[in-house]
């Protein structure tokens, strides 16, 4: 049995997650430089079909555990499938996206299997069977490598940091057997906002701050649509209740790294730099022309925030006609 | 109702993080140490869930004799007591380590509920709440903003990807914070000066039975620290008017930066 790489997808109602691709490309990388198999694992209810399409970016055997029980996200449920998995398989690596569902699903698997786990990493380098990961610390101050040591080493991967790249795999679909568990956590209600993109995925990212002066985010929610980009907030627009801490980007937020970061009304505190510095571009806007977000970004505009973001859309949807 | 927190000593988010000689590790110099702004969410919300249905609560933190610092602080909320696993095998520890030695001192003690952070913001992990739930064979619930202790049940409104959900479990679990669940409080004068009479152990190793071997060769080890690529100024769009700087920037954006 050759080595192999297991890359754990994500998603819901057949739909995969863009850091699944992000993932399976990263792990094809790595399986073709050191003739090693890239697996995919799919859980889920009716997922049989939509798996299939992994096979693009180069899967070369697709696991499917298709049940009722794992319909919705359970770690308890979902970690009993894969450590099955992880030791009938014994793979070299195994690969996550860093989403909220990735990031406590891999914590939950490395302490099960007592794997070695670096999280949302934005680099991996495998050397002669050595692996070691790059990880943003302190709020991404540092980047730290990370050596990773003994089998199963898992390794869950940031959102946008790693290029998506299609290949042929053969992607032969294998069904597995997954006994049913009555999980100890029960779903009780969902409230799901469908149609947004996720923050931590999106190419643009519009960001509105104290300097919005309330919670009417209009023009900032029409310039993330122009770009196809999501909306976020700096703390001091989620403390005022003008926006939901989901929104919130930062050290104690959500960390993006879009191509295309626009800070509206946002002084650039250490701790929101934080959660935004990997983005490519950054472009601030602010009407006080030594606001330190300044000497963080790519492009800085001075003014009022609500003269020119609606310019700014106007504009953009001008090239686009 | 016996809690536990797991709390966690960091660096604040404003200190300026610098890299020591040995390549591995920060320098102290000039940081300010607090507990994890998470796990202030988690003993804020201990002693409300105290305030309604009694009991204790109780900090647990593994690190440095310093560490003694931020459970002084926390027992200053309200905590009623402290226990620290302090050992100089720790020092190289991974998370899943940490999660061992934290699990072998909650064991000891009491508890129906465990709070731990999402994170903790110096090696943004997110890992060691789940580990203690994992060996100690305790449901877990994620990224809570909103809980409701009833009945030796516990219901959850936490964060997944795209929106939350409500779920419900039996005592005892664990769940880790989000931001929402709480304005934690500041320790007040009286409540500084109850502090320090109140209980803190502090143990080792030996103490818990946990031989060094075991947490002291971590599979996850930092084996290099550099400085992310250092973002500066870059350049400022000029108009006489806002449509004549939009115009501009898009122009930039567009041409130069190929971001749109
Ligand atoms: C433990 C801790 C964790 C934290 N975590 C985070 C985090 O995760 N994320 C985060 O963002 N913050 C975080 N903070 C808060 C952070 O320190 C700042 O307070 C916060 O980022 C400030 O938000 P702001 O830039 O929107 O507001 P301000 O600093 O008040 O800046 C508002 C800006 O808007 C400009 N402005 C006002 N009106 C206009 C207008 N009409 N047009 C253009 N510009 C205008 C002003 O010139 C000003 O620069 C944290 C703080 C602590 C202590
Ligand atoms: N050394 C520690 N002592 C006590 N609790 C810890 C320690 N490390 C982590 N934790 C807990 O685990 C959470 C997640 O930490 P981490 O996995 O390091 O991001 C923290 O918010 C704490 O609640």
């Amino acid at each position: 049995m050759p080595n192999m790489i297991l890359a754990i997808a994500e998603q819901t109602d057949g739909q995969f997650r863009k850091v699944t691709y992000e993932a399976l490309s990263e792990g094809k990388k790595i399986a073709s430089a050191n003739g090693f198999e890239l697996v995919a694992v799919v859980l889920g209810s009716n997922v049989a079909e939509s798996a299939e399409a992994l096979a693009q970016y180069g899967a070369d055997r697709i696991i499917v555990a298709d049940s009722p029980g794992l319909a919705d996200f359970s770690s308890a449920a979902y970690v009993e499938v894969l450590c099955g998995l992880v030791e009938k398989e014994a793979p070299e690596l195994v690969l996550f996206g860093a989403s909220v569902q990735g990031k406590e699903l891999s914590a939950c698997l490395a302490a099960r299997c007592d794997a070695a786990l670096a999280t949302d990493c934005i680099a991996i380098a495998w050397e002669n069977g050595a692996a070691k990961a790059t990880r943003p610390m302190y709020g991404g101050k540092v980047l730290a490598d990370v050596q990773l040591e003994g089998s199963a080493r898992m390794v869950s991967l940031r959102p946008n940091a790693m290029a998506i790249v299609r290949s042929e795999g053969a992607g032969a679909i294998e069904k597995i057997e997954v006994s049913e568990v009555d999980p100890p956590v029960k779903l009780i209600e969902k409230n799901m906002e469908t149609g947004k993109i996720d923050l931590t995925e999106a190419d643009a990212v519009v960001s509105g701050g104290r300097g919005m002066g309330g919670a009417d985010y209009a023009v900032i929610e029409q310039l993330a649509e122009v770009l196809g980009g999501a909306v976020g907030a700096s703390r001091a627009a989620v403390d005022e209740g003008w926006r939901p801490h989901a929104d919130q980007v930062g050290q104690t937020g959500k960390v993006v790294s879009p191509n295309l970061y626009v800070a509206c009304g946002i002084s650039g505190a250490i701790q929101h730099l934080a959660g935004m510095s990997s983005a490519k571009v950054i472009v601030a806007i602010n009407k006080d022309p030594e606001a330190p977000i300044f000497m963080k970004s790519d492009y800085g505009v001075v003014g009022d925030l609500f003269e020119l973001v609606p310019a700014i859309t106007e504009e953009i949807n001008k090239i686009k006609s | 109702m016996d809690i536990i927190v797991l709390l966690k000593q960091v660096p604040s988010t404003e200190s300026m993080i610098e890299i020591d000689g040995d390549g591995v590790s920060i320098k102290p110099d000039g940081i300010k140490w607090v507990i994890n702004p998470y796990d202030e969410f988690a003993v804020e919300e201990a002693l409300r869930i105290r305030e309604v249905h009694g009991g204790s609560v109780t900090i647990v933190s593994a690190g440095r004799e310093k560490a003694a610092e931020a459970i002084r602080t926390a027992l200053a909320m309200g905590a009623d007591k402290g226990v620290l696993v302090a050992d100089p095998a720790l020092e190289n520890c991974d998370g899943l380590g940490t999660a061992t030695v934290l699990a072998k001192a909650v064991k000891e003690l009491p508890h129906e509920l465990i709070i731990a952070g999402q994170r903790a913001v110096d090696d943004d992990n997110f890992l060691v709440g789940a580990a203690v739930a994992e060996k100690l064979g305790m449901p877990l619930i994620s990224m809570v903003f909103k809980e409701e202790v009833k009945d030796g049940k516990i219901t959850c409104h936490k964060t997944v990807d795209g929106g939350s959900v409500v779920v419900e479990a039996a005592l005892p679990v664990l769940f880790t914070t989000q931001r929402g669940l709480n304005e934690p409080r500041y320790a007040s004068l009286p409540g500084i000066m109850k502090a320090k009479k109140k209980p803190l152990d502090t143990k080792s190793l030996a103490d818990l039975g946990v031989n060094p071997a075991e947490v002291g060769d971590p599979k996850t080890k930092v084996v290099g620290l550099k400085t992310p690529p250092e973002r500066t100024a870059g350049q400022m769009i000029e108009g006489e008017s806002a449509t004549e700087k939009a115009a501009a920037l898009v122009r930039v954006l567009h041409e130069e930066a190929k971001v749109i």
